[in-house]
C-alpha cells in the first residue's frame, strides 16, 4: 500500500509554506483535542446520575468570554501576517525572472520560451532561476497548479496573470489544470521538468522537444509588426533618428514599463496587459495629445501573436537591443497635432533616454 | 420589543360607513389583533423590497463596473438614448407616486371615491411609462441598437463595447418595467377591490403595502435615469 | 404542562384534535396553510432530495475507486459530480434546517399559531417543489457539467448541457428560501408572546432570525447573478465575455458574494440545534447565552464580507486578497466562540447520552475539524496551494455534512416526539449516531491528505499514486451511507411501532414542549405568558406544581439513576 503524505518540496517557496500548514495542523489537532476531551471529560463527569457537586453552576462569565474569543483572535491573527507576508512575496516575480508564456486552451497546456521554442503539456526549466509565467487562455478559464512548487494561478481569456517561482531541485513534478475546465479537465496534465543549468541551456539551444525550432519570439513579433504595418502610424522603429513628421501614433521606443499620462490626466504603467490592451480595445486609453483614431486589432490576431508582438515591443528603445547600428534613442517628440486647435503636450513622463525599463 | 398593539393610524369614521376600529373579521386566525396584523405587512413589505434593493442592486453594480472599464465606449453609445424622453418618464412616473400617496391617504381616510380615483391616476400614469418606454424601444429596434444578430453600431471601434451597453440597458430598464407591469396588476386588483367594498370596511394595509412597492419601483428608476441617460463626458 | 400523552391518547388535548389527525385527505395536506403540515411536506421532499444527492455521491465515489474510471464517460462524471453539488446544496443543505425544522418550531417557540404570512409559507413549498422538479428535469434530459459553481466563461459559452433548465430550478428555489426568511424574520419581530423579550428567545430562534438575514440579503443576488448567465447563454449579451468588455471573473464576485453566506445558511440553524439540545441534555441553561445569541448576528454580518476568500488565485488582486483573508480570520472566532460556550454548558450540568445529545457531539466533533480547515483555507499562502484541491473538498464536508446533517439529525430525532408523537427506538438511534461518526472520518480524512500532495478536485481521472486514498475514501463512504439509512429505516418504523410520546418526554424547556404531542392545529389557544429566562432547568424543577410523574421527578433530581423519556413499558423492557 503505497499512500501519498508529503508532496515535494521543490521550490523556494515550499518549506516556507508547509511550515505555515503544518502549525495550522497542530492548532487544528490541539483545539479539537482539547475541546473534545474537555467535552468527553465534562460530559462523563456530570452524567445524570453521578454523585457530584452541582451546586452553584455558573451560566456567564465575561471574563472568560473575553479570553476565549481574544486568545484565538490573536493566535489566528499572527498565522494571518505570516502567510500574508509570504504570499506577497510569491505575488511579486523579481526583475530578473526567466520569462515563459503559457497559454491554456481545452485540453492542454502550450509554453512558449523566449527563443521561440514551444512545448504541449511540459514545461522544461533551469534550477535555481527565478521563473515568471505570463499565462492566457484561448477559451474557458484554466489554472495552472504544481504541487511540489506550491504555486497555482488561475488562467483566464482575456488578461493575462502571472505566477512566479524559483525552483531547487531538479526532478520531474506533476503539473494539473486545477479549474474545472469541461470534458478532459482531468487529462489536462503535464510534467514540469528542473534541469541543471547546463543541461537546460544545451536542451533550449537544441530546439527543446521539437523537431524544427520556430523563430524566436522576438523576431516572429518583429515580422508580425511590418506585416500589420503598425509603422505606418507608430513609425519605423527600427530605423533611428527623428520620427517622421505624419506619424499619428505614439512612438514605441522604450515604451514598455514606462509611465504614460492619459489624457484626462490619469497615468498608467505600460505593462503587459497595457499593450494587450492597446492593440484589441484602443479606445480604452487614450494617450494625452492624441487622437482616438487607432483602429481595433481584436479578432484579427491569436493570443499567440499578441504575445509575440509584446515581445517585440519589448525590445524596442533598449540601449543594448543590438539590432542595427545602435537603437533609436528615446525622445519626447511633442505631437504635431492634425487640427491646429488642440494644444501639444509632452506624451511621457519620468523615462530615462535610452534606459531599460 | 413587545407585542403591545401600537396605534399606528387613527381611524377616522367616514360619512358612509361606521366603523368601530376592531375589524376583526378582517384579522387572519394568526394573528392578535388588527395592530398587529399591520405591524406584520408592514415589515413583511419592507423585508421584501430589501430583497428588491439587492436584486437591483447587483444590476446597478455590474453596469457600474463595467461603465467605468469602458467609460468612453459607454459614453459614446449613451448619446443614443433620448434624454428628453427619459426626463418625461421621470416627472411620469415621480407624478405617479404622488397619485399613488394620495390613494393611501384616500384609503386610510376611508374615502373610497378619491381613492379610486387616485389609483386610477396612478394606473393611467403607469400605463403612459410603459407606453413611452415602448417609443424608446422601437427607436432601437429601428437602428439595429438591439444586441443579438442583428446588431449594427455605426463606429466599428466601440461597437463591441457599445453592445454591452444596451445590453445593460435593455436588461436594466427590461427589469424595471417588469416590476410596473407587475404593479400596475396589483393596483388594479386594488382598484377591483376598492369598487367592490361600498361601504368602506376594508382595511387600508393593502393599498399601503401596494403603496410602498410602488414607491419602490420609483426609486429604481431614479436611479436608472441618470446612470444611463446621463453619463458624464 | 399537560401530560395527556402518558396513557396514549394523543389527540386528548383541550385545545383540539392533532394536527395530524385533522383532516387525510391529499387536498388536505396540499392545501394546508398550517407551518406544521408545510414543515412534514418539506420533511418529505427534502429527504427526496438527499437521496437523489446521495447516489449521486455515491456513484461518484465508485467511479473514484478506479484511477482510469470504473463505468462512466468523461461527460457522464462531470455530470454526476455537478448534479451532487446542486441538488445537496439548493435542495436540501439550503432549505433542511430552516423548512423542516424552522417551519415547525418558530411559531411554536414564539407562542404564535402560526407563521406571520402562512399562504406564503406554502407558496415557497410549492416553489421549491417546482424548483426541484425543473432540476430533476435537466439531470435526466442530459443533465449539466459546469459544477455547482457555474463559472464562466465554460458555463456560459462552452458547455452544451442543461444550464438554463438547472439554473431555472435554483433561481425558483431561491424564491422559496426567500419566502420563508421574510417569514420568519417578521414572525420573530411582531408574534413573539407576551413577555418573551428577544434575551427570552430560545437560542434557536436566534439562529433562524440570523440566518433570515443571510437568505433576505444574499438569495436575490445570486438569483440575479444566474439570470446573467441564462442571458448571457440565450442573448449573448456580452456581459462576461472579455470581447465585448466583461469580464468572467464579475461572475466569480457576485456567485461567491451569495455562496459564501449560504454556507453560514446551512450552519447558523444546526447551530441553533445544538444550543437547545445540549441545553436539554445537560439540564442547564446555555453558558454565555448573550455571547451564542450575538455571534449568531455576527456571523451573519462578518459572513457578507469574506467571498474573496473563494478567489485568492483568481486574478484578484493581492491586497484585495490580504483584506479577504484577514476577515476570514475573524469571522471564524464567534464559531469559537459558540463551541466554547456549548462546552462550558455541560459544566456542572447533569448529561444524558440519547441519540439527540451524541448527534449533537458528532456536530461538535466534527465541525472542530471542519471550521479549523477553514484556517488554512483562509490563510494565503497555504490556500494557493491547497485551493481547487481535495483538502477543499475535505474542508467542507465536515463543515457541511459533519456539521449541519449532524445537527440536522439532532434536530430530527430530539423534535421527532413533537412532530409525530411518537418515540423513536433510542438503542438502534445512538449506534447509527457512533457510526456516523466513525464512518464520516473514514470518508474525509484521506480526502485531506490528498489534497495536500495535490489531487485537484473534479477530476475524473488521476494519478495512480492517489488510488489507495480513494479506495479508502470510498469504503468509508459506505460505513457512512448505512449511517444515514438506519434512521430512514427506524424512524419510518417509529411512525407506527413506536412509543407514543408525552407532550414533554426529555423533560425540557420551551413553549413547544407544553403543549401536546403532537400539537393541536392551533398551538395554543391564546398566547402562553413567557415570564422566565430560557432553559431555566432550575425554575421547571421548583414550580408551583410538584413534579407528579417518574420522569419529571427524575430529572430534576440528577443523582437518580437514568431515566428513559415518558411512556417507557412497564416492564422495563428495552425501548
Amino acid at each position: 500500500m503505497n499512500i501519498p503524505l508529503l508532496p515535494e518540496q521543490a521550490s523556494s517557496f515550499a518549506v516556507e509554506v508547509d511550515a505555515i500548514y503544518f502549525v495550522l495542523w497542530a492548532l487544528t489537532i490541539l483545539f479539537s483535542f482539547v475541546v473534545m476531551a474537555a467535552i468527553g471529560f465534562l460530559a462523563f463527569r456530570y452524567r445524570r446520575g453521578a454523585r457530584v457537586d452541582r451546586s452553584r453552576p455558573v451560566h456567564s462569565d465575561l471574563r472568560i468570554e473575553l479570553i476565549w474569543s481574544i486568545v484565538p483572535l490573536v493566535i489566528g491573527l499572527v498565522v494571518f501576517a505570516w502567510s500574508a507576508h509570504l504570499y506577497a512575496r510569491t505575488r511579486i516575480p523579481p526583475a530578473d525572472s526567466m520569462e515563459i508564456y503559457v497559454i491554456g486552451k481545452q485540453w492542454m497546456w502550450q509554453m512558449q520560451h523566449a527563443n521561440g521554442v514551444r512545448e504541449n503539456a511540459e514545461l522544461h526549466i533551469p534550477v535555481r532561476r527565478n521563473i515568471k509565467l505570463t499565462m492566457i487562455s484561448q477559451d474557458v478559464i484554466h489554472s495552472f497548479y504544481v504541487p511540489a512548487f506550491r504555486v497555482k494561478h488561475d488562467v483566464l481569456p482575456g488578461a493575462y496573470t502571472e505566477l512566479w517561482f524559483k525552483p531547487t531541485r531538479v526532478g520531474r513534478y506533476r503539473l494539473y489544470c486545477s479549474q474545472y475546465c469541461g470534458t478532459q479537465h482531468s487529462q489536462m496534465d503535464g510534467w514540469v521538468t528542473v534541469m541543471e543549468p547546463d543541461d537546460f541551456e544545451k536542451w533550449l539551444a537544441e530546439g527543446g522537444s521539437e523537431i524544427a525550432p520556430s523563430a524566436g519570439l522576438v523576431e516572429a513579433g518583429r515580422k508580425l509588426f511590418d506585416q500589420m504595418a503598425c509603422g505606418s502610424c507608430h513609425g519605423n522603429t527600427a530605423r533611428t533618428g527623428a520620427v517622421p513628421p505624419e506619424q499619428r501614433g505614439g512612438s514605441l521606443n522604450g515604451l514598455y514599463g514606462s509611465m504614460v499620462r492619459l489624457k484626462g490626466g490619469r497615468q498608467v504603467k505600460a505593462d503587459e496587459a497595457y499593450l494587450r490592451e492597446s492593440i484589441l480595445r484602443p479606445n480604452e486609453k487614450i494617450v494625452d495629445g492624441y487622437w482616438p483614431i487607432m483602429p481595433s486589432y481584436e479578432g484579427q490576431l491569436t493570443e499567440e501573436q499578441v504575445i509575440q508582438l509584446i515581445a517585440y515591443m519589448k525590445t524596442l528603445g533598449k540601449a543594448d537591443a543590438g539590432r542595427g547600428a545602435g537603437a533609436s534613442p528615446a525622445t519626447s517628440v511633442p505631437l504635431v497635432p492634425l487640427v491646429p486647435s488642440e494644444p501639444s503636450s509632452p506624451r511621457r513622463l519620468a523615462r530615462q533616454e535610452g534606459s531599460a525599463q | 420589543m413587545g407585542v403591545r398593539p401600537v396605534q399606528s393610524v387613527p381611524s377616522v369614521p367616514s360619512a358612509d360607513a361606521p366603523d368601530d376600529g376592531s375589524h376583526m373579521d378582517e384579522v387572519a386566525h394568526q394573528f392578535e389583533s388588527i395592530e398587529q396584523q399591520r405591524e406584520a405587512y408592514v415589515v413583511g413589505m419592507w423585508v421584501f423590497l430589501v430583497t428588491e434593493i439587492m436584486f437591483f442592486g447587483v444590476v446597478f453594480l455590474v453596469y457600474t463596473v463595467y461603465r467605468s472599464l469602458n467609460h468612453a465606449a459607454f459614453y459614446e453609445a449613451h448619446k443614443q438614448l433620448d434624454i428628453g424622453l427619459g426626463t418625461l418618464n421621470t416627472f411620469v412616473l415621480l407624478t405617479s407616486s404622488l397619485t399613488m400617496a394620495l390613494a393611501v391617504h384616500s384609503a386610510q381616510t376611508r374615502n373610497r371615491r378619491a381613492q379610486m380615483a387616485a389609483l386610477l391616476t396612478t394606473l393611467a400614469l403607469a400605463g403612459v411609462f410603459l407606453a413611452v418606454k415602448a417609443v424608446e424601444y422601437s427607436h432601437k429596434f429601428a437602428h439595429h441598437l438591439v444586441p443579438g444578430d442583428g446588431f449594427a453600431y455605426p463606429d466599428a471601434a466601440i461597437a463591441n463595447q457599445a453592445r454591452l451597453f444596451f445590453s445593460l440597458y435593455f436588461g436594466a430598464t427590461g427589469l424595471h418595467a417588469l416590476h410596473v407591469v407587475i404593479g400596475m396588476l396589483v393596483l388594479t386588483v386594488m382598484l377591483v377591490r376598492a369598487s367592490l367594498d361600498k361601504r368602506s370596511r376594508a382595511d387600508y394595509m393593502p393599498v399601503e403595502m401596494t403603496g410602498l412597492y410602488w414607491h419602490f419601483v420609483d426609486i429604481v428608476w431614479i436611479f436608472l435615469f441618470p446612470l444611463l441617460y446621463l453619463i458624464p463626458r | 404542562m399537560t401530560d395527556a400523552g402518558r396513557h396514549g391518547r394523543r389527540d386528548a388535548d383541550a385545545t383540539g384534535p392533532s394536527y395530524l389527525s385533522a383532516g387525510h385527505s391529499l387536498r388536505s395536506w396540499l392545501f394546508t396553510l398550517d407551518h406544521k403540515r408545510i414543515a412534514i411536506l418539506y420533511l418529505i421532499s427534502v429527504t427526496a432530495f438527499f437521496v437523489v444527492g446521495g447516489l449521486a455521491a455515491g456513484a461518484v465515489r465508485v467511479e473514484l475507486i478506479k484511477p482510469r474510471g470504473t463505468f462512466m464517460s468523461n461527460e457522464m462524471y462531470n455530470r454526476m459530480f455537478t448534479l451532487h453539488g446542486v441538488v445537496m446544496i439548493f435542495f436540501f443543505l439550503i432549505p433542511a434546517i430552516p423548512a423542516v425544522l424552522g417551519n415547525l418550531l418558530v411559531p411554536l417557540m414564539v407562542g404564535a399559531r402560526d407563521l406571520a404570512f402562512p399562504r406564503l409559507n406554502l407558496l415557497s413549498w410549492y416553489l421549491y417543489t417546482a424548483g426541484g422538479l425543473c432540476a430533476l428535469t435537466a439531470a435526466v434530459s442530459g443533465g449539466v457539467d459546469t459544477g455547482w459553481t457555474f463559472y464562466t466563461p465554460y458555463s456560459t459559452f462552452y458547455t452544451n448541457s442543461q444550464v438554463t433548465l438547472t439554473i431555472a430550478g435554483a433561481f425558483i428555489a431561491g424564491f422559496s428560501s426567500i419566502a420563508t426568511g421574510i417569514n420568519f424574520i417578521v414572525t420573530i419581530h411582531k408574534m413573539r408572546a407576551p413577555g418573551q423579550t428577544w434575551f427570552r428567545l430560545p437560542l434557536f430562534i436566534w439562529a433562524q432570525y440570523a440566518t433570515s438575514i443571510i437568505i433576505v440579503l444574499g438569495t436575490p443576488v445570486v438569483a440575479i447573478t444566474l439570470l446573467l448567465v441564462v442571458a448571457e447563454r440565450v442573448a449573448h449579451i456580452g456581459v462576461f465575455d472579455p470581447k465585448y468588455g466583461g469580464d468572467p471573473v464579475l461572475f466569480q464576485h457576485l456567485f461567491w458574494f451569495y455562496s459564501h453566506p449560504a454556507v453560514y445558511i446551512m450552519i447558523l440553524p444546526a447551530m441553533g440545534v445544538i444550543s437547545e439540545v445540549i441545553a436539554c441534555f445537560s439540564r442547564k441553561r446555555i453558558f454565555g447565552y448573550h455571547f451564542v445569541a450575538g455571534s449568531s448576528l455576527a456571523i451573519a454580518a462578518l459572513g457578507f464580507l469574506v467571498w474573496g476568500h473563494h478567489m485568492f488565485v483568481s486574478g484578484q488582486s493581492m491586497y484585495a486578497g490580504m483584506v479577504f483573508s484577514f476577515l476570514s480570520f475573524l469571522v471564524a472566532i464567534p464559531s469559537a466562540v459558540k463551541v466554547f460556550n456549548w462546552t462550558a454548558t455541560i459544566y456542572k450540568g447533569s448529561v444524558s447520552f440519547d441519540a439527540p445529545p451524541l448527534f449533537a457531539f458528532c456536530f461538535i466533533g466534527l465541525f472542530l475539524i471542519g471550521g479549523l480547515t477553514g484556517l488554512f483555507l483562509a490563510s494565503l499562502a497555504t490556500d494557493v496551494h491547497l485551493t481547487h484541491t481535495y483538502f477543499v473538498v475535505a474542508h467542507f464536508h465536515y463543515v457541511m455534512v459533519g456539521g449541519a446533517i449532524s445537527a440536522y439529525f439532532a434536530g430530527i430525532h430530539f423534535w421527532w416526539p413533537k412532530i409525530t408523537g411518537r418515540m423513536y427506538p433510542e438503542t438502534i438511534a445512538r449506534i447509527a449516531a457512533v457510526i456516523l461518526f466513525i464512518g464520516f472520518h473514514l470518508t474525509f480524512l484521506p480526502q485531506f491528505v490528498m489534497g495536500f500532495v495535490g489531487m485537484p478536485r473534479r477530476y475524473h481521472y488521476y494519478p495512480p499514486e492517489f488510488q489507495t486514498l480513494h479506495v479508502l475514501s470510498t469504503a468509508g463512504s459506505t460505513v457512512m451511507a448505512l449511517a444515514y439509512l438506519l434512521p430512514v429505516v427506524y424512524l419510518l418504523w417509529s411512525l407506527r411501532y413506536g412509543r407514543r410520546a408525552s407532550a414533554n418526554p426529555w423533560g425540557a424547556t420551551g413553549l413547544e414542549w407544553e403543549i401536546a404531542s403532537p400539537p393541536p392545529t392551533h398551538n395554543f389557544d391564546s398566547p402562553p405568558r413567557v415570564t422566565g429566562e430560557p432553559y431555566d432547568y432550575e425554575a421547571l424543577c421548583l414550580s408551583e406544581n410538584p413534579p407528579t410523574d417518574a420522569r419529571r421527578r427524575a430529572t430534576c433530581d440528577p443523582t437518580a439513576s437514568e431515566p428513559r423519556a415518558t411512556g417507557e413499558r412497564s416492564d422495563g423492557g428495552p425501548s
